[in-house]
């Protein structure tokens, strides 16, 4: 049951996405208006096949299959400004933590350069870490977690253990046709 | 001109382009101002938006790069790079490298319109003239504002395109020229240190009234990533309203932010000598860049006192390879502070030694790295600026040594860092004590980085009359040399006269007088004359002959040459022609030669380096 019909807060998450699928894809829109005209000719009895075709458009929204593209260039780019990959498949333990400490700041300068380009990565909540915060009925369950002693009904009162990280923005360089994202950093060789 | 939607203002810098623009249709104050995103190649593949083009263009050898690692937007057949990834590649592949295209293209010891760059690019490679390389850049902008702006293509509005202050008229004219190659007409040249001020004038609004007064002497000082730019705007008033009078430039100094950068590199680079490691040319590199983050860290943050400089290996062992060195305060306000900025008497002149021959091929880089030493050579120099104008004839205190500015407006990311802005007034106000003059006050609030791409596009919003204009026109007095009728005597060159065909002050779109001296021209013979100018001798008007002047008061320009067709006339036939120049709407200077029957024929600025 709680499969085909959503609470009443999921539905008030999922109301903009229909607004938003509405605006931006004609298909959605149209496959939504020739339900709305099925209905009203076929009329009430019909039932079965009306319960049918919502169902049909619900599914036409499978889980996203992510396109590798972006986080192999956000790779690469990581790789480009702050060397992540070299770093990371480096064997750290033969290494003093002088010349590991030297190494990471090439990593975290370059790193951090490559996220603030093109990531734009705000904290969700403004408190400071370890103040006590209260979370309204129908706080955003996606953004907040909670955790511990987890009882009893909203308003819930806790300690702030973690900030949250959210993006705001993703901005990452178009890619040419063909261009081979898999290669995050070329073979470099010196003539 | 009408049809114009936007002004679009064009900073075509040596070392970065920006543009910015307004929307003309505005009836408010406020106009709205942006600006554009410049798409380009940040790695083969990759485009993104900046608001910076790096002024490079890289040569790439045919299998340098995979088939469409070249693409952008709008182009798929593009067989070179600009901007950000000819900058890094270039730093790997330095003899496919163009930099420093506009400092060329002011260089009179060079031909501007032959393949003479990259410098040092061995035969296979196909140089580039600095003419092309600057055309490259524009159409790059062009091209990434006519994607974006489909309906409304770059030839058709009004574009403003910012020229160092101090570039000769030959430089302009190329400048013009480059501009028309990308098929723009309606299009016009601001002075960059003017452009700045336009910018602080917009960001100001109708306030800007407040902060400056009558009779204010601004300085505004524009150091950019390879120039130095100087220029004296007074406040002047006519019929109660506040006017803006640009009334001197400063010579054309290649020193600026990169070379600070540099400086620091080689610094850190003998220390490590010091101890023991020696730098190849790309950790040297790698340092450079290193110094210029360390900089502004410790020229931003005074609580700082040391920076650690790492410059990882090339291979993929990251860790054991790293050299890592660091910049002290010490070391930063030596070199920096101390190097560039000085403390120097107003009576200081710009140390240059003896070039050797070696040196002539490349650019005329500053032998003085002193910043506040050229600064006060232009004080000095400019000393009389004033004296002309309605208003400040009691300016300047008898017996001053130099112009006495009154504010100040800093432009270019140098002077993110407060200490460098800081110093240059203790100079200046040291210098102004000593004359009893009273302290300069810094104009605030300018945007460092676009302000002259900002200012260029505001400034073709108050050519619509919609905003206060700086006038001045030409910094310079131009002169033509006429072999002075005399007795030939064996072994000296016949002496000289400079005969005065523009005077100071020309305004755009005005025409000088006819000068009574007449000149032979043989049909079908090109004649050549010697061209001088002079940002001093603001007295001189058209037909004035000069017989002797002291060096710094007139500087040869390269020479003008006249070839007249053989249309309607037989070879040989001498025609008697006099020397008009005018300045054009564009802002470039234009010499004719006028027959007696109104005939005009276009003189030509030789951008050859022959002299």
């Amino acid at each position: 049951m709680s499969k085909s019909r959503p609470g009443f807060f999921v539905r008030i998450f999922l109301a903009p996405g229909v607004y938003f699928r509405y605006l931006f894809s004609g298909d959605f829109a149209a496959a939504v208006v020739g339900l709305e005209k099925k209905e009203s000719a076929k009329g009430i009895e019909e039932t079965k096949e009306q319960a049918a075709e919502p169902a049909k458009v619900v599914e036409t929204a499978p889980l996203k299959e992510a396109s590798p593209d972006s986080a192999l260039q956000l790779l690469g780019l990581l790789q480009q400004e702050g060397r992540f990959i070299d770093f990371i498949e480096e064997d750290v333990n033969q290494y003093s933590d002088a010349d590991i400490g030297a190494a990471v700041r090439v990593v975290h300068e370059g790193c951090r350069k490559a996220l603030h380009d093109h990531i734009n990565t705000v904290s969700i909540r403004e408190e400071a870490e370890g103040s006590r915060v209260t979370l309204p009925e129908g706080f955003d369950a996606s953004s907040i977690r909670l955790s511990g002693n987890v009882v009893g009904q909203a308003p819930f009162t806790g300690t702030l253990i973690h900030r949250g990280w959210q993006v705001k923005e993703i901005k990452l360089p178009k890619l040419a046709e063909g261009h081979n994202v898999s290669v995050l950093a070329p073979a470099e060789v010196e003539l | 001109m009408s049809d114009a939607h936007y002004a679009v203002g064009i900073d075509l810098g040596t070392t970065h382009c920006a543009l910015s623009y307004v929307e003309l249709n505005h009836s408010d104050e406020q106009v709205a101002q942006q600006i554009m995103g410049i798409p380009q190649l940040i790695s083969p593949g990759n485009v993104e938006d900046r608001p910076l083009l790096p002024s490079f263009l890289y040569l790439p050898h045919p299998n340098e790069f995979a088939e469409n690692d070249l693409m952008l937007p709008w182009s798929s057949q593009q067989h070179f790079a600009t901007g950000e990834l000819a900058r890094q590649q270039g730093a790997k592949t330095p003899i496919r490298l163009v930099s420093s295209a506009k400092s060329w293209l002011c260089h009179p010891g060079v031909d501007r319109r032959a393949g003479i760059i990259p410098l040092d690019a061995p035969e296979e490679i196909e140089k580039v003239s600095p003419l092309q390389a600057s055309i490259r850049y524009l159409e790059h902008l062009r091209d990434a504002w006519n994607f974006q702006h489909p309906d409304a293509p770059l030839a058709q509005q009004a574009v403003t395109i910012t020229v160092p202050a101090s570039f000769d008229p030959a430089a302009r004219d190329l400048t013009a020229e480059a501009a028309r190659t990308i098929g723009l007409e309606n299009y016009i040249l601001l002075e960059e240190p003017q452009a700045a001020l336009y910018s602080w004038l917009h960001a100001f609004q109708t306030d800007w009234r407040k902060q400056v007064k009558i009779n204010d002497i601004i300085l505004v000082v524009d150091l950019g990533g390879g120039t130095t730019d100087l220029s004296l705007i007074a406040v002047t008033e006519q019929d109660g309203n506040l006017n803006l009078h640009r009334i001197a430039v400063g010579d054309h100094i290649l020193l600026g932010g990169d070379n600070m950068d540099l400086a620091l590199a080689h610094v850190l680079a003998a220390k490590l000598a010091r101890e023991g490691t020696r730098l190849e040319p790309w950790q040297l590199q790698g340092i450079t860049h290193g110094c210029r983050t360390a900089k502004e860290t410790l020229l931003a943050d005074p609580t700082v006192e040391a920076v650690p400089v790492v410059v990882p290996s090339r291979g993929s062992r990251l860790i054991g390879g790293t050299l890592r060195t660091e910049l002290t305060r010490a070391e930063v306000t030596q070199t920096i502070v101390e190097g560039f900025f000085p403390k120097v008497a107003v009576t200081d002149q710009p140390v240059s030694r003896a070039r050797g021959a070696l040196t002539k091929l490349g650019l005329p880089y500053a032998q003085d790295a002193a910043i506040t030493r050229h600064l006060a050579a232009f004080l000095t120099r400019q000393s009389s600026a004033t004296t002309e104008l309605q208003g400040f004839e009691n300016a300047l205190p008898a017996g001053a040594n130099f112009l006495h500015p009154t504010a100040v407006l800093f432009n270019g990311g140098v002077f993110k860092a407060p200490i460098l802005s800081d110093r240059i007034c203790e100079v200046v106000n040291s210098w102004l004590q000593a004359e009893g003059a009273p302290d300069i006050r810094v104009l605030e609030g300018a945007d460092l980085d676009l302000a002259v791409a900002k200012g260029a596009a505001y400034y073709g919003y108050v050519r619509r009359g919609k905003g206060v204009r700086i006038r001045g026109g030409t910094a310079s007095a131009y002169y033509i040399g006429v072999e002075s009728a005399m007795p030939a005597v064996p072994g000296l060159e016949p002496p000289i006269q400079a005969l005065c065909v523009a005077p100071f002050g020309m305004e755009e779109g005005t025409r000088a007088e006819l000068p009574e001296q007449t000149f032979g021209l043989v049909v079908g013979e090109p004649v050549r004359f010697r061209f001088f100018g002079s940002s001093v001798r603001r007295e001189d008007q058209v037909g004035s002959l000069l017989d002797f002047w002291s060096p710094d008061e007139l500087e040869e320009l390269e020479e003008i040459e006249i070839n007249l067709p053989a249309e309607n006339r037989s070879p040989g036939e001498v025609v008697p022609v006099q020397l008009q120049a005018a300045i054009t709407e564009m802002g470039t200077l234009n010499v004719e030669a006028v027959s007696s029957n109104g005939e005009h024929w276009k003189v030509e600025f030789d951008a050859r380096g022959n002299n």
